[in-house]
């Protein structure tokens, strides 16, 4: 029988609190990444050595797709824009690990990265715009599309949050029902598959997240439909 | 099991089923359109790639509605306890 993927696990409690598998494992990738990336920069030179190079040609394509989607100066998107595709892809990649299940394919996950581009969506748009200029965005084509406007802001938050749980989760589930039909070799090429939809999510993420935030910081009359839920 | 599980079940697999027939069709004349303007127009295929993975994922969104709407008829089903 599997498990639903519904509820999680606790592993072990701090005081009153529950600690679940999901936030232990979340807690391990982020000291991981945290580790890797101050151990990266600590002895940034004018001449960069191999690491250097890779961390750039990272840093630089990120900004390239930031560019090329908003068409506007990257810099103060780059760190939240790739510390989300960073985190997302190692964590739907977390699943190669044996016994470890990536803490994307739980609702709660998802829900506080949804949160965090939606509370930056409204930051970022506020800044770049003024609090009476973003309001106005809302009443853009006409007064009347306010309250979709409004529905709107709401379910894009939700969409991205559903998918990346949808996606993530099903892949989970597939390959835990071949592991109970066919346990040898079977599932290998549904993990590469599984590794496949990790890393598009994680990219589809970050690229909705910035043309969220873009529909909000940018010129009002670039809206395309890709902006729309 | 009673009649109410029966149902749900079936209710899940028919909610999986038919909503995956729209984005399928949905997805399919995304791909096709895309693949036609990159064919006539090469050099724009990195833009058409990227935009063509957000639609992709938009359409899919629905599929994934579906298939969120039969998993908590199965597993967080509010009338079965």
């Amino acid at each position: 029988m599997i498990r639903s993927p519904l509820v999680t696990t606790t592993l072990f409690y701090i005081g009153p609190v529950p600690i679940s598998e999901t936030v232990a494992v979340t807690w391990g990738l982020m000291a991981g990444l945290a580790l890797a990336s101050f151990l990266a920069t600590r002895s940034l030179t004018l001449s960069p050595s191999r690491t250097q190079t890779v961390l750039e040609l990272v840093v630089g394509a990120i900004e390239d797709q930031i560019r090329a989607t908003i068409r506007v100066a990257p810099g103060p998107y780059v760190p939240m824009i790739g510390t989300l595709f960073l985190f997302i892809l190692t964590a739907n990649w977390s699943s190669l690990i044996p016994g470890i299940e990536p803490p994307t394919a739980h609702i709660e996950t998802d829900a506080a990265l949804g949160l965090i581009v939606f509370l930056a969506i409204i930051y970022f748009g506020i800044r770049a715009r003024g609090l009476r200029g973003y309001l106005k965005t809302f009443a853009e084509p006409s007064i009347v599309m306010v309250p979709l406007n409004v529905v709107e802001t709401f379910t894009r938050t939700f969409s991205l949050i559903v998918r990346l749980f949808g996606n993530i989760m099903s892949a989970v589930f597939v390959i835990g029902i071949i592991l109970s039909l066919a346990g040898l070799l079977v599932p290998i090429p549904l993990m590469a598959l599984d590794l496949l939809v990790g890393a598009i999510q994680a990219y589809i993420f970050a690229v909705l997240a910035i043309v969220f935030i873009g529909s909000g910081v940018s010129e009002g009359s670039r809206r395309t439909s890709t902006e729309r839920t | 099991m009673n009649v109410l599980e029966i149902v749900s079940i079936a209710a899940a697999a028919v909610a999986v089923s038919f909503g995956a027939i729209g984005p399928a069709l949905a997805e399919g004349r995304a791909v096709a359109a895309a693949m036609d303007a990159i064919a006539r127009q090469p050099e724009a295929a990195a833009t058409l790639s990227r935009t063509l993975f957000v639609g992709l994922a938009m359409i899919e969104t629905m599929a994934i509605y579906c298939l969120v709407v039969a998993l908590l008829v199965l597993f967080a089903n509010p009338f079965i306890h």
